[in-house]
């Protein structure tokens, strides 16, 4: 007889209620950190929320530190899935951007319907081989992905610092010529009015279509079905006739290739050119959104939402508390995702233990 | 042109930058052989610097200052050791939160202290050792003499000496290897883990002092990436004390050439690559095989 299960042991409901849990606790250690330095936690809140969420400007900011970790996180998430550790989004982004910005100042006077998918396949590219390379090694000789990603970082730092102080640059800068005109992303403000001066642009619509491809190739095609069972057991994957070398190839090229993407919001949608040190560990912070998000694009986009409230949110606060509270935040909040996931349900299990119990009796 | 390369002063040069390399990748090797993955070595390097320097600065003892770096890793350590190894969180995205806590605590506490999110007040260094020679050149012998240097060396020797040749080594190394068999024979996992990490905290702690007096000073994220040239080495050393400060050596020697050879020769930023590229070749195969531990970086769950 199959037993009925109470709601909180629910998958779904665990996989909901964790973040939440792990993002309230967060705060309330945050207010431990406003209180030292003086402050009330509560004004101090009401201001991050009110500033970000209250104003459209405001709203434009968070959009815009949004879409960057929405491309991140789906990287990290779908890699997640074939069971691999994509920290290297960040090299990705910094390659894909790069070579956005690199193949947009060679195409003037190409018609705008052209030049955008262009420099959008130009970033795919670019973050594609950087999650090739690591992807290729891990299934040609065994060697980590999580080590070569993080030294991918740097070789792409180094990479694509000696392009931009070299070769590529707008001499005495480190950072490239503008793009083509027409290669430009709009932005809010140009269409609607109330977003006046926030730097939100229409690329944040490629995030969105970005994480509907993860959640449809993952959950509604053959290729994501095999990238799942090479996730979660790839012996038996080998057994079932599929390939776990190319499913780790693949996903981690198809990981990268979505890293690659970030350069549609700051090269096509708002500078207009690559520079050095543009993106401030956006592929480490994609990790967290991953994680807060379940490795599920939907997730993914709430996660990051919430990631890029905090991000502005900390230039908002900083006249009352160090804008660093929020770095303080999110640290903890990824520490506490990883451990609840374990001690939220070992509570839960002993909860429930309990309860039956009783009942028996 | 040579002698001028290889003089006194690049040696000095060459060791400055080594002996941080070479705590931190130890302490990797401490933490990795136990079972537990340590990415966490950069935030626990940017802690160090941070408490050896506001610890030398309230005391004006450059003394309390390492004891204070010493104490802010292990105390950094000790957060990652409660996750991965109590909790049995996934250690790498641990350690990641950690560097990401480092960067923020660390402003955060500057900004309250010192009323600036960049850089502290001037400190002093460390009291340097007269040798007796090399007179001519101060800088020289002060590095020489500075007693960090010597202790740096003393621990990278008595570390190989310590994991391979004590019992405290073999059960530490077994615990790494094969938690299961070790806990048969009653190796206590646990608390052999949790030494691993935290000997790993006080060397990456140290490493941090050793930047913050070589400095003078803190400044924001002044760890700069070291943790993970020391992860590097780590792996290009194959787990291996000896090996792991030889390859920190070799990442220092060629930092230092770089730095010598400034405006000629190879871009600065190809130089910069050699550590991360040479792990990658060191990982495919191509120079030996570098095989971590068996059960590094996977959480021990006692059977019933």
């Amino acid at each position: 007889m199959a037993e009925k299960r109470h709601w909180l042991e629910h998958p779904a409901t665990q996989n909901f209620l964790i973040p939440i849990f792990a993002v309230v606790l967060s705060f309330a250690v945050g207010a431990i950190f406003i209180l030292i330095v003086g402050q009330n936690p509560f004004e101090v809140y009401s201001v991050l929320f009110s500033q970000t969420l209250g104003t459209s400007y405001g709203v434009g900011q968070l959009l815009f530190k949004t879409t960057p970790l929405i491309f991140a996180g789906l990287s990290v998430a779908l890699c997640f899935k074939a069971g691999l550790f994509n920290i290297g989004a960040e090299g990705q982004l910094q390659i894909g951007a790069f070579m956005t910005a690199l193949v947009g100042m060679y195409t003037v006077g190409v018609p705008a319907f052209i030049e955008i998918p262009l420099l959008v396949l130009a970033g795919m590219v670019g973050g594609g081989v950087w999650g090739f390379i690591p992807g290729y090694l891990k299934a040609k000789t065994g060697a980590h992905e999580v080590i070569n990603t993080i030294m991918l970082n740097f070789v792409a730092a180094a990479l694509v610092s000696f392009f931009v102080t070299n070769l590529f640059n707008v001499p005495a800068t480190v950072h490239t010529p503008s793009i083509a005109p027409t290669g430009r992303i709009p932005r809010f403000d140009a269409v609607f009015s109330g977003f006046e001066g926030s730097p939100v642009n229409f690329s944040i619509i490629i995030a969105l279509l970005a994480a509907l491809f993860v959640w449809y190739y993952i959950d509604r095609t053959r290729y994501g079905y095999e990238l799942r069972v090479v996730g979660l057991n790839s012996k038996a994957a080998e057994y079932g006739g599929i390939s776990v070398s190319k499913n780790i190839i693949l996903s981690m090229t198809i990981g990268g290739a979505i890293a690659g993407l970030v350069g549609t919001n700051y090269v096509m949608g708002y500078k207009y050119y690559f520079e050095e040190g543009f993106s401030t560990g956006t592929g480490f912070m994609g990790i967290a959104v991953a994680l807060l998000g379940n490795n599920n694009p939907f997730g993914v986009i709430l996660a990051a939402l919430l990631f890029g409230m905090l991000e502005y949110g900390g230039l908002v606060i900083n006249t009352m508390v160090p804008k660093e509270l929020v770095s303080i935040l999110q640290a903890i909040v990824i520490i506490f995702v990883i451990s609840s996931n374990k001690i939220f349900r070992k509570i839960l299990v002993n909860f429930l233990k309990k309860r039956t119990l009783s009942i028996n009796d | 042109m040579i002698s001028q390369i290889f003089s006194l002063a690049f040696l000095a040069q060459t060791i400055r930058i080594t002996v941080p390399y070479s705590l931190a990748s130890l302490g990797g090797v401490y933490s990795e052989r136990g079972g537990v993955v340590n990415i966490a070595l950069e935030g626990i390097i940017l802690n160090g610097a941070f408490c050896a320097t506001v610890g030398t600065y309230y005391t004006g003892s450059a003394l309390f200052g390492v004891a204070c770096g010493i104490a802010g890793g292990l105390l950094t350590a000790l957060i990652h050791a409660v996750v991965s190894i109590h909790i049995k969180a996934d250690q790498i995205i641990s350690g990641i939160a950690i560097n990401l806590f480092a960067v923020g605590i660390t402003k955060f506490i500057l900004e309250i202290l010192f009323q600036s999110s960049s850089n502290s007040p001037r400190i002093a260094g460390l009291p340097h050792i007269h040798l007796g020679f090399i007179e001519s050149q101060p800088d020289v012998a002060n590095l020489l003499g500075n007693p960090l240097v010597i202790v740096t060396i003393l621990i990278v020797i008595a570390s190989q000496f310590i994991i391979f040749k004590t019992r405290f080594g073999l059960r530490l190394r077994s615990v790494g290897e094969n938690p299961e068999a070790a806990e048969t024979v009653g190796i206590g996992v646990t608390l052999y883990r949790y030494y691993g990490v935290l000997i790993s905290g006080a060397l990456a702690g140290l490493a941090g002092a050793w930047l913050a007096f070589d400095q003078h000073s803190f400044t924001d994220g002044m760890s700069a990436g070291r943790g993970y040239i020391a992860l590097a080495a780590m792996i290009v050393g194959k787990w291996n004390p000896l090996g792991a400060a030889a390859a920190c050596l070799l990442f220092g020697f060629a930092e230092s050439l770089q730095i010598q050879l400034q405006g000629g020769g190879l871009p600065t930023q190809f130089i910069q690559m050699i550590p991360y590229v040479a792990t990658i070749i060191v990982l495919a195969g191509f120079i030996g095989k570098a095989v971590a531990p068996g059960a590094d970086g996977i959480p021990y769950e006692k059977e019933n």
